[in-house]
């Protein structure tokens, strides 16, 4: 988990997860890691298994957690939309405001040995996997100390340490890769399990149910979840699938739907899914959640959806909402604590924005680094270079 | 019915997979077996019907080859000079050992592909292998070449080194996106993060009347592809050094046979050896002219170097095998020797591997060219099924011969 970077501040009786409380206000029981549970608002429904339960085991502490990283998620994309406004960040940029509680919810439910893959949304889940803001934002504005090294852009966050396979551009074809990761796993006998996350409009790819039947054939530890944000770009679910119930149409592998605008609930769900896949092979998550703003930056999300669904939304189901009205309502922090945590994650932002912009932009010969490993000894030269130069290894 | 072109030793074994011929072997024993040197290879052409084709096209009744046609790399270790006699084997079997020999050395590399384990592979180059090693190593998938070729691609990414069988290098163009977007570019994208040692190898060519969507020639597609290696291997000990190599790089490979070599036969070394994935193989040294080929229309070159030889030319042979990158360095030195390069390739004339090499060679060594660079591709049409049209297409050692003798004038 990123910590906060007024760690100077902390005390040493809380746990460096809550260093941001001031000292004068702490109580405490926003340290407490004793169990609560809470009950989801939405069931779940399945298909060819048994739902969880709806009491999801928590605690104030994750809880606490659970807020401060959506927020400081939020903040980063909504950061991102600035400087994409600004022409400092170009190209395709496609923002996760509204599906945080998937990133955080997953995060509590499994490790850093099991694997998350995803396809362009995923800034947050790399930040949910232990990114650091300054490596995305150094990355967004394509700077060298970026995570890929400025080469990748705002599709291709990866954290190889983290157990974050990316970051696709072309989506579907991640399901595949997921599988596969999810037959490393089961080879190295891991006991590991590998989440592969699409949308609901990569759920029509032929590649995910080829995948699909060769996991379900050899038993791998793969879960697909499918981040139904009600929306393939501008197509809306009834009017490119036949049957919009994405947990269903594995037709053979079982399937759960998951209020994905509840951490908890998100967070039960994976739990549940990381045992069964870990004994049973795959089975599909569907997340219903929802995305403010439009597909990318270069879409803006109300030519095909009224401002009044998205506001709606917003209100009625927003997850940092949900997680604020929690705290209260169980006294774990105050409305003013609340307040005061978003502003030094604001800070953190802002902060990690300007270190990004005075990061260095790649060197000119880093364009043929990375191509290959070693990089073979063949180089290679621009148009205007007449001396051929080939040193084999 | 069509000339039927076998290469081996006296070995007339039929192809695993020849629909259209089904082949008897003992009608095609050639009396001399066991006259075999270290590297010689029989060249054995039986035709039918050859009267009615065109006669300047098709080859001619069985005569071997004249050993030394085919020189002896004197630099490669063991590989003529070897004190242990070596043995003899066919190219699928060549395969088929370097891969069990790979598997026996790192337990992380494992096949995946269509009837690779319990069938035993379409063209037999995985026979036996599920036996040895199991069914978790050695994958037969069901059809779906995007999916499992991605599969392959993303364990790769966590370590594994999986080789990935196209059963015909032509249903490799449904897994395209994965091959070009997520193995030729992850290493990159991520900024090293990941490497992706993959082998994605699989036969393809104009093989024996198979139809056009069983005869392409992947290589001109996926040239341009950055980040990945091609390979084509054309001799049972190239095949074996190459697929050896491929599996020990850290970068994605893409091996390239051809079906109808996969019956060659050839006395590879005992000991253990691998092929350089960069290097091209000097076939015949010569001064006239350099002929650059690769796989089977090195056979054809070869065939027509015999010709060439009786007419008082000496072209030299080079055999590029790494079809990315070039070798330059050989082709350059050999070119600033001849000063005339003809470039014979199976790929069809619009973007194949012969138009890129014409370019690079123009490029960087325009100055010793003696005359333009001359590349024989196959036509650009779809392979006919009738076994005329299909001779048609592919470069015939006649047309190589008329070639060399423009190009020398």
């Amino acid at each position: 988990m990123a910590l906060s970077r007024l760690s100077s501040r902390s005390n040493t009786f809380l746990k460096p997860a809550i260093t941001a409380l001031p000292s004068s206000i702490r109580r405490h029981v926003s340290t407490d890691s004793s169990p609560i549970t809470i009950e989801t608002a939405v069931p779940f429904t399945s298909h060819l298994c048994e739902s969880p339960s709806r009491s999801v085991e928590t605690s104030s502490e994750e809880i606490l957690a659970f807020f401060r990283d959506m927020a400081r998620m939020r903040r980063m994309e909504i950061a991102a939309d600035s400087l994409y406004k600004a022409k400092l960040i170009r190209g395709f940029c496609h923002l996760y405001d509204g599906q945080e509680a998937l990133a955080v919810g997953m995060e509590a439910a499994i490790t850093r040995k099991d694997a998350i893959i995803t396809s362009y949304r995923d800034h947050c889940t790399f930040i949910g996997r232990g990114g650091k803001l300054v490596d995305a934002f150094s990355e967004l504005m394509g700077r060298k100390t970026g995570c890929s090294h400025g080469k990748g852009g705002s599709m291709h966050f990866y954290k190889k340490d983290a157990s974050f396979y990316g970051g696709h551009g072309i989506v579907g074809a991640q399901i595949p890769l997921g599988c596969g990761l999810a037959f490393a796993q089961k080879y190295n006998k891991d006991e590991a399990v590998t989440f592969a996350l699409y949308g609901d409009g990569a759920a029509n790819q032929g590649q995910l149910f080829e995948a699909l039947n060769i996991s379900a054939l050899w038993d791998l530890p793969a879960i697909l979840v499918c981040e139904n944000n009600h929306y393939g770009m501008g197509t809306a679910t009834w009017r490119s699938a036949k049957s919009p119930a994405y947990f269903k149409r594995g037709d053979y592998v079982p399937g759960l739907k998951v209020d994905g605008m509840d951490a908890l609930a998100v967070k039960q769900a994976c739990k549940f899914a990381k045992e069964h896949a870990l004994k049973n092979g795959p089975i599909i998550l569907e997340m219903d959640t929802y995305r403010y703003h439009g597909h990318s930056m270069s879409d803006p999300g109300s030519t095909y959806r009224t401002r009044d669904e998205i506001s709606g939304v917003r209100q009625v189901r927003d997850p940092i909402e949900r997680v604020r009205k929690l705290l209260l309502s169980h006294d774990i922090a105050t409305e003013k604590e609340l307040k005061d945590m978003e502003k030094e994650i604001r800070k953190e932002v802002d902060d990690a924005v300007a270190q990004a912009k005075e990061s260095p932009v790649p060197d000119a010969s880093e364009l043929f680094t990375n191509m290959y490993v070693k990089d073979c000894g063949v180089e290679s030269f621009g148009a205007d270079r007449k001396e051929l130069k080939v040193t084999l290894p | 019915m069509s000339a039927i072109l076998l290469q081996g030793a006296g070995a007339g074994a039929a192809t695993a997979l020849s629909p259209f011929n089904s082949i008897d072997p003992s009608k095609l024993v050639v009396p001399s077996r066991s006259s075999l040197s270290v590297r010689s290879k029989r060249y054995v052409v039986a035709g039918s019907d050859s009267k009615s084709f065109g006669s300047s096209l098709i080859v001619r009744r069985s005569e071997p080859l004249i050993p030394n046609a085919v020189s002896a790399k004197a630099d490669t270790a063991a590989s003529s000079t070897s004190s242990k006699p070596g043995h003899e084997l066919l190219l699928f079997e060549a395969l088929q050992e370097g891969l069990e020999e790979e598997m026996d050395r790192d337990p992380h590399v494992c096949v995946m592909g269509e009837d690779v384990g319990h069938y035993g592979g379409s063209y037999k180059v995985t026979k036996g292998l599920a036996d040895k090693f199991g069914d978790l190593r050695v994958l037969d998938t069901p059809i779906c070449e995007n999916a499992f070729t991605g599969m392959g691609i993303g364990a790769a990414m966590t370590g594994l080194r999986p080789v990935i069988e196209g059963m015909n290098m032509g249903f490799l163009l449904l897994a395209f996106n994965q091959i070009s977007n997520n193995c030729g570019m992850l290493h990159y994208t991520s900024g090293g993060q990941f490497t992706i040692p993959v082998v994605i190898r699989g036969p393809g060519g104009v093989g024996r009347q198979l139809g056009a969507e069983h005869s392409q020639r992947l290589e001109s597609y996926f040239q341009s592809i950055p980040g990945i290696q091609m390979v084509a291997c054309s001799t049972p000990y190239n095949a074996k050094g190459l697929m050896k190599a491929a599996i020990r790089s850290e970068n994605p490979v893409i091996l390239f046979e051809h079906v109808l070599l996969y019956n060659l036969k050839e006395t590879i070394p005992d000991e253990e050896y691998i092929c350089n994935l960069e290097e091209a193989e000097m076939v015949r040294p010569g001064e006239h002219i350099t002929i650059l080929t690769y796989s089977r229309m090195r056979y054809h070159v070869m065939q027509a170097a015999k010709t060439l030889v009786n007419k008082g030319y000496d072209p030299e042979v080079i055999d590029i095998r790494s079809l990315k990158p070039f070798d330059l360095y050989t082709i350059g030195n050999s070119v600033k020797k001849t000063h005339r390069v003809l470039i014979v390739e199976e790929c069809m004339r619009t973007g194949g591997i012969g138009a890129s090499l014409t370019a690079a060679i123009n490029e960087n060594f325009h100055d010793y060219l003696d005359a333009p660079v001359m590349c024989l591709s196959s036509q650009d049409v779809p392979t006919p099924y009738a076994g005329t049209l299909e001779e048609w297409t592919v470069v015939q050692p006649a047309q190589i011969v008329t070639a060399v003798e423009q190009l020398c004038q």
